[in-house]
């Protein structure tokens, strides 16, 4: 079982790794929101493999339905040839790479090198059911969760008014 | 290194991360960007859900995963709103161009 | 010479080269040998077919049923059943002195076995189903026009017009524009097909008649119908032409609104069932007529009815079929594709059609229960037949048979999804198609409005049945009245299909042809 899920892994890894490249070397700004979708995916299906069922299916319904989408049709509005390239000078590139990797060589040092410890009390292994995700929701976490439904609320509102064509 | 446990998950999501960055840094379009926010965002979802996993137990790493995926979604509607306003003055989405305020 | 007109700067290069050429000319040369073979002889291939599908999948049943029955387990069977390990499997064939080599025993593995049987019953049923229902669909667009629709090819009615027309699609030129984006233009059909067709992975068709029971399944459909747009956006914009690209954005924006009060009005019976599991959903309403949800309470009923315009809309079918609005876009966001990877944007849609129209049966209709689900019980009861009573729990599988095709099954499923099917088919042919900001008019400023107004009022109508008494029995009133509204409506709705069918030599313009034609 444990071989199935490290050959599983490896694989989305793999996949999340190599789109995430592609979105980074990308030029064609609609290829690089494809290979988002391929990352995204890979890591709904990471999810998954993590046995956080529901998470993987808001991640598929809100990410790939809704951010992507708006991403595609927000480069339709906003081109002007299928073939939108931003030309980026190279020392800003390799500025940008150097970033990167300062950030990743930081994250790895620091985070590989603390501890971790388990707390104490058994870990279940089991995948989390919606009816449990949903009143810990509304009980323990319903201060976050009206928060953010404040928020939606005003991006909501936000969103429209600054969509809006001027008023002459 | 068949048994996958934390570390798998805090390397990728660290990898997934920093290719976010890198990308925000390097592209000039603005949907560019949002497309490396988004996968950084994606990497603070998979270490949630993997420190739920290994760490906590229950729910509690997921529901933050939520809440990081809600609010992503407020982000890329927002942001998409601002781009276009953007597009409607400037003609462009490049984000170099926007140094109106620049004194 | 250089100012003549020259419609293309050059000739476009020939794409039949490679492996799908490949396949292409396979395909021409099939249908070359096997057109003439399938005219003469329709009903003898066809039942031929049939027949070797049904052998096979016996001879790998009995395979597996000679596994278990070697190693004296039982077979697993019913709700809770453990299939065994292929270890104890083949540990206890070797005590009995069989020693069968793990991978024969690996290959007939019931968890195995049934996830390829039922991987290549999906496909097999999704391509019969896009077959039938375009078939299906010009007959009844005909029928609607008082023409006669398809009737050559096979003989009867033209039964097998939709199979020629996809050997037709296989052989023609796959043509990509010079200036598309070819990589792209050439993902997009499948980033339409393989959602559609991975949906019903998670759909289930009755009891234990699902491939994964997820407990997300309800969102993970609706992810699924979100995808598939995607597919549609990337091949209007691939095409890099302004008809194709017109039909993507439609469809964005068109989608994305809808989705919301779709998933809105989904809600309500997830909130009467408490689940979010289809199975569980449709297991909650059996029972027969009166105890499905769509009569719940009146919220139901409406939120039935806001979900199919919204269904309607998430997979484009009249009148929101803006992204590939004839009359105005040439053919929307598929102008440019031909051949296969036309096709598979129909087949798409077809199983998108089949999707939502199954996910309404299963929320609000009962799923795979007949109307007189809970009749066999009843009527046991009453006249003392004790052979009626349990009959679904029984092990007898001529028992089970009968269950299946006299009160629950998949058969029921499919036929009542067809029926809805058949509504959208009906709606097409009827309705004139709205323009686009009457569809996003009619999406924000009513359908979002009146799906919150039905979900807060159906979770307060929840929380009245619970909590005072004296409502409950009022809801308890309200529930028969609607299904006897709903008894009216489906009734009349038949009374005027028949009708409409025997007095159909009055209508204006008759059929040209009462008899159908030989075939040929």
């Amino acid at each position: 079982m444990s071989v199935i899920e490290a050959i599983v892994f490896y694989i989305f890894a793999g996949l999340l790794v190599f789109s995430s490249v592609f979105i980074l070397f990308g030029r064609n700004i609609i290829r690089s929101a494809m290979w988002l979708m391929a990352a995204l995916g890979a890591v709904a299906a990471l999810l998954l493999l993590l046995g956080a069922n529901y998470l993987a299916a808001v991640q598929l319904v809100l990410y790939i339905g809704g951010v992507l989408v708006l991403i595609v049709f927000g480069v339709m509005l906003t081109a002007k040839s299928p073939y939108i390239r931003y030309d980026v000078k190279l020392h800003e590139q390799i500025a940008g790479f150097v970033v990167g990797g300062l950030l990743l060589a930081g994250l790895l040092v620091a985070l590989l090198n603390s501890p971790w410890p388990k707390p104490p009390g058994v870990v279940s292994d089991q995948a989390a059911s919606v009816r449990d995700f949903g009143e810990r929701l509304l009980t323990s976490y319903w201060l976050p969760f009206e928060l953010v439904s404040l928020l939606l609320l005003a991006v909501m509102v936000g969103a429209a008014v600054l969509a809006r064509p001027e008023k002459r | 290194m068949l048994t996958i446990g934390l570390t798998h998950y805090i390397v990728l999501s660290c990898l997934l991360l920093s290719f976010g960055v890198a990308v925000m840094a390097t592209k000039r379009n603005a949907i560019g960007i949002l497309i490396g926010s988004e996968l950084v965002l994606n990497a603070a979802v998979l270490n949630f859900a993997a420190f739920g996993r290994y760490r906590v137990g229950g729910v509690d790493g997921q529901i933050s995963g939520i809440f990081v995926i809600v609010l992503a979604a407020a982000e890329a509607a927002i942001a998409l709103a601002i781009f276009l306003n953007f597009y409607a003055t400037h003609a462009t989405v490049d984000v170099d161009r926007g140094d109106a305020l620049k004194g | 010479m250089s100012d003549i007109f020259v419609p293309w700067r050059k000739r476009p290069p020939r794409h039949d080269a490679g492996p799908s050429g490949l396949v292409a000319r396979l395909a021409v040369g099939l249908y070359r040998i096997g057109s003439p073979i399938v005219r003469r002889f329709p009903g003898t291939l066809f039942i031929l077919a049939s027949t070797a599908a049904i052998l096979a999948t016996g001879a790998i049943g009995y395979g597996m049923y000679t596994i278990y029955r070697l190693s004296e387990m039982s077979l697993p069977m019913g709700p809770d059943a453990k299939p065994a390990t292929v270890v104890e499997i083949q540990e206890r064939l070797s005590q009995l002195g069989l020693p069968v080599p793990a991978t024969v025993v690996w290959c007939f593995q019931s968890s195995l076995v049934r996830d390829v049987v039922a991987l290549l019953g999906i496909i097999a049923f999704v391509s019969v189903l896009a077959m039938f229902a375009i078939w299906w669909e010009r007959k009844v667009s005909a029928h609607i026009q008082s023409r006669l629709g398809p009737m050559r090819v096979g003989g009867w009615h033209g039964w097998s017009q939709s199979l020629a027309d996809g050997l037709k699609l296989i052989g023609k030129e796959d043509l990509i524009p010079t200036e598309a984006d070819r990589p792209l233009y050439r993902l997009a059909p499948y980033l339409a097909f393989v959602p559609a067709l991975a949906a019903f992975i998670f759909l289930p068709f009755g009891a234990y008649w699902v491939m994964r029971d997820l407990d997300v399944a309800l969102i993970i459909l609706l992810a699924v119908l979100a995808i598939e747009v995607i597919g549609v956006l990337v091949g209007g914009w691939a095409s890099n032409n302004k008809w194709s690209v017109y039909g993507a954005l439609r469809e964005a924006c068109q989608v994305v609104s809808y989705e919301i009060p779709m998933g809105i009005s989904l809600l309500v019976p997830v909130m009467i069932a408490g689940s979010l599991r289809l199975s569980d959903i449709a297991g909650s309403q059996q029972g027969g007529w009166f105890h499905w949800l769509a009569w719940h309470s009146p919220w139901a009923f409406l939120a039935m009815f806001l979900y199919f315009i919204a269904s309607l809309a998430a997979c484009k079918r009249a009148p929101f079929d803006l992204p590939e609005a004839e009359s105005e876009l040439v053919a929307g966001f598929h102008t440019e594709y031909s051949g296969f990877r036309w096709s598979l944007f129909f087949f798409a849609e077809y199983a998108a059609m089949f999707l939502v129209s199954g996910l309404l049966v299963i929320l609000f209709l009962g799923g795979w229960d007949a109307p007189w689900a809970g009749l066999d019980d009843w009527l046991g009861r009453a006249l003392g037949w004790h052979w009626l009573i349990s009959l679904s729990q029984s092990q007898n599988p001529y028992d089970r048979l009968f269950h299946g095709v006299f009160f629950s099954g998949p058969l029921w499923f499919i036929g009542k999804a067809m029926v809805l099917v058949y509504v959208q088919l009906w709606l097409r042919w009827t309705l004139p198609r709205l323009r686009i900001d009457q569809v996003l008019y009619s999406c924000v400023q009513v359908m979002l409005p009146l799906t919150i107004v039905v979900l807060v009022a159906s979770a307060v109508w929840e929380m009245a049945v619970q909590e005072m008494p004296g409502f409950s029995v009022f809801a308890s009133l309200i529930s028969p009245v609607i299904a006897f509204i709903g008894i009216l409506g489906c009734g009349s709705a038949a009374a005027a299909i028949i009708t409409g069918t025997i007095g159909r030599r009055a209508l204006v313009g008759t059929m040209a042809v009462e008899r159908p034609l030989r075939g040929g």
